[in-house]
């Protein structure tokens, strides 16, 4: 038996929502009595697997191969399966990201495993098997049974602490096995925003709605998410209107994210807002209406006109950070 | 070409939810029922390929796995623009149950796309899409945000963490897509609401499947504590908040 643990690979590198995968999947092999084991595919930087033994996990398998070109999710999930059943993983585990999204139902399939998506917290039961998710856009909680002898679960981003339990790893290359269908989509072209916070990756973000009236006031509010190394996010309405790129659209038909702070100002709270960022550990609000909806989800709020709050905000960090 | 267009039908987004039976069960009182809005946004774009004569589709199909309570919700894509239905007679009991339902529909009578949501709105599974690709052998790109069709090549553009990608799929294949596929869902006009109501919804009973999953109890989040205001006057006072007491800057 075993947790087998996906480890996305970066161009070799590794990233936070790894180490909290992985922290999560040793205590989960912990409740289950079993080991944790990770899989990750591709070429990995030297040094890199060091950070994954940092959160308890001992063993992990890699498979590179030239044939690996592209993320190709039949191919990938052919992978996680073959490891699965050759390690006897009864728990399979993913992030719930874009990656993570596209291949955990695929395995689930395969390996006839009932998938727990998007799940915030350990199981609260083992048997039968029990994991809590998030329901509704963040309106409500589930608890949700998953009866096949195997289970298939993403873990939320940003609900699951790092624990530290450093580990001697050992990495073991495991061949190739044939994939005989071979890759059938093809990748044209890649593109990657390079020197910019990843709004899915920032611990702070600073997100601009309606009431910044214009792209031509975006300015105090980028130099306030500079100075506190923050991502830029903005209301669906902003990007509709070609204020702010697409990318930076947060809520249910936009990105969900996990902050550990997010500043809303001149967003009013709409509920499918709210979806996208709720689950950020605080949430600020800026915003002329003392009745905005947003003001019921914030921890801290300023009543007032964002064109004259930001750039005080921006002096005060300034100062606060002596730059 | 044919285009299929997997429909959920869920809550409209605004509800407030509350659940009934010891919170074993969402309270369907009052609550307006409507097309996933990432479905809604598929079929629109769906529809705009067919209205462009040079990409070649002759069909759009829309796909749902409910009871007759959901017809009205099928009828409305119908009214839309989609030219046929397919409703599979049962209860969506898990993602897998409903992704085995409509893999036996679809090895039946195969699509050259498949379109389905990155995630229900209510119970948000992220998971039928990849499923039934799996369940028909088919490949399957994820988050999709464009989908066109140059030359009688499928082009698409995925979101990837920190990036996009433009991906061409060969043959028959099912997109999982998000924001950006279309930009307004099209909305019903007077004269699709009347065809509609002539156009076929064909009733399929569904296949023995047993679900993998149950879903046991539900409970809202917890109240947030009151929200503290800072002075306007002098907001550089937030800064000394979220430094001192609440610790995260
Ligand atoms: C199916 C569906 C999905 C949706 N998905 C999303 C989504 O993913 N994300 C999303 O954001 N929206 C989404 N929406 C839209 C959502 O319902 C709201 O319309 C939207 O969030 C409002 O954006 P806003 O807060 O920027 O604008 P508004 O609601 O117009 O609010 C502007 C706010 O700015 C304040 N304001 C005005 N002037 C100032 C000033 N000088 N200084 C400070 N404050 C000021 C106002 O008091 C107001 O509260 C969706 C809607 C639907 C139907
Ligand atoms: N009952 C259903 N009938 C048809 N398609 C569905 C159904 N439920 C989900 N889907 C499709 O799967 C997508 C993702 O849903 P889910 O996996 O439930 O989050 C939706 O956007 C639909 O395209």
């Amino acid at each position: 038996m075993s947790v087998l643990i996906f480890i996305e690979n970066w161009d070799g590198k590794f990233k936070k929502i790894s180490f909290e995968l992985a922290s999560y999947g040793s205590k989960v092999a912990e409740m289950l009595r079993t080991d944790p084991v990770a899989l990750t595919i591709g070429n990995v930087a030297p040094g890199e697997v060091d950070r994954i033994g940092k959160y308890g996990i001992g063993r992990v398998i890699n498979i590179q191969n030239n044939a690996i070109h592209s993320f190709d999710s039949q191919l990938y999930s052919f992978l996680i399966d073959h490891v699965a059943r050759k390690e006897k993983a009864t728990v399979v585990l993913f992030s719930n990201n874009n990656t993570g999204k596209s291949l955990a139902p695929r395995v689930s399939v395969r390996l006839h495993a009932g998938l727990g998506a998007g799940v915030n917290q350990l199981p609260s039961g083992l048997e039968p098997f029990i994991v809590h998710k998030k329901v509704f856009s963040g309106n409500a909680f589930a608890q949700v049974m998953i009866k096949s002898p195997v289970k298939v679960l993403t873990l939320a981003q940003n609900s699951f602490d790092l624990i530290e339990n450093p580990k001697e790893v050992v990495m073991e290359s495991l061949p190739m096995p044939a994939f005989e269908q071979g890759i059938k989509t093809e990748v044209l072209e890649t593109q990657k925003q390079t020197g910019k916070i990843l709004l899915t990756d920032a611990e702070i973000v600073i997100s601009g709605g309606r009431g910044m009236k214009s792209s031509a006031n975006w300015g105090p509010l980028v130099e306030l998410a500079d100075l506190l190394g923050a991502a830029t996010a903005c209301s669906r309405p902003v990007s509709d209107e070609g204020w702010r790129p697409h990318e930076e659209h947060t809520g249910q038909t936009g990105k969900i994210i996990a902050p550990n702070l997010y500043i809303a100002v001149g967003i009013s709270g709409a509920t499918q807002h709210l979806a996208g960022v709720s689950s950020s550990k605080y949430i600020v609000a800026i915003n002329t209406d003392k009745d905005a909806p947003i003001f019921s989800a914030a921890q801290y709020g300023i009543i007032g006109d964002a064109g004259k709050i930001l750039p005080k905000l921006v002096e005060e960090v300034r100062q606060v950070k002596g730059k | 070409m044919k285009i299929l267009v997997c429909l959920s039908h869920v809550p409209d987004t605004t509800t407030r939810v509350k659940f009934a039976d010891q919170n074993t069960k969402l309270d369907s009182t009052g609550i307006q029922w409507v097309i996933n809005p990432w479905d809604e946004l598929s079929l629109t774009r769906a529809l705009e390929l067919k209205d462009d004569p040079s990409c070649g589709i002759d069909k759009v199909t829309v796909a749902h796995v409910g009871l007759a309570a959901t017809e009205p919700t099928i009828r409305k894509a119908l009214a839309i623009g989609a030219d046929d239905a397919i409703r599979i007679n049962a209860a969506p009991a898990d993602a897998y149950y409903v992704a085995a339902q409509l893999a036996t529909v679809i090895k039946n009578d195969p699509y050259d796309i498949i379109l389905c949501g990155i995630e229900s709105s209510d119970y948000n599974g992220s998971a039928v899409g990849g499923m039934l690709a799996e369940f028909l052998n088919l490949p399957s790109i994820s988050s999709v945000s464009s989908v066109a069709i140059q030359n009688g090549k499928v082009i698409v553009n995925r979101e990837i963490d920190g990036g996009k990608e433009v991906v061409v799929a060969p043959g028959p294949f099912i997109a999982i897509v998000q924001k950006g596929i279309a930009r307004e869902p099209r909305i019903a006009a007077m004269r699709g609401i009347m065809m509609a109501r002539t156009k076929p919804l064909k009733v399929v009973e569904p296949i023995d499947c047993e679900p993998l999953t149950e879903w046991l109890s539900y409970d809202l989040p917890k109240p947030r504590a009151a929200c503290k205001f800072v002075d306007p006057e002098n907001p550089g006072q937030l800064i000394g908040l979220l430094q001192n007491e609440a610790k995260i800057i």
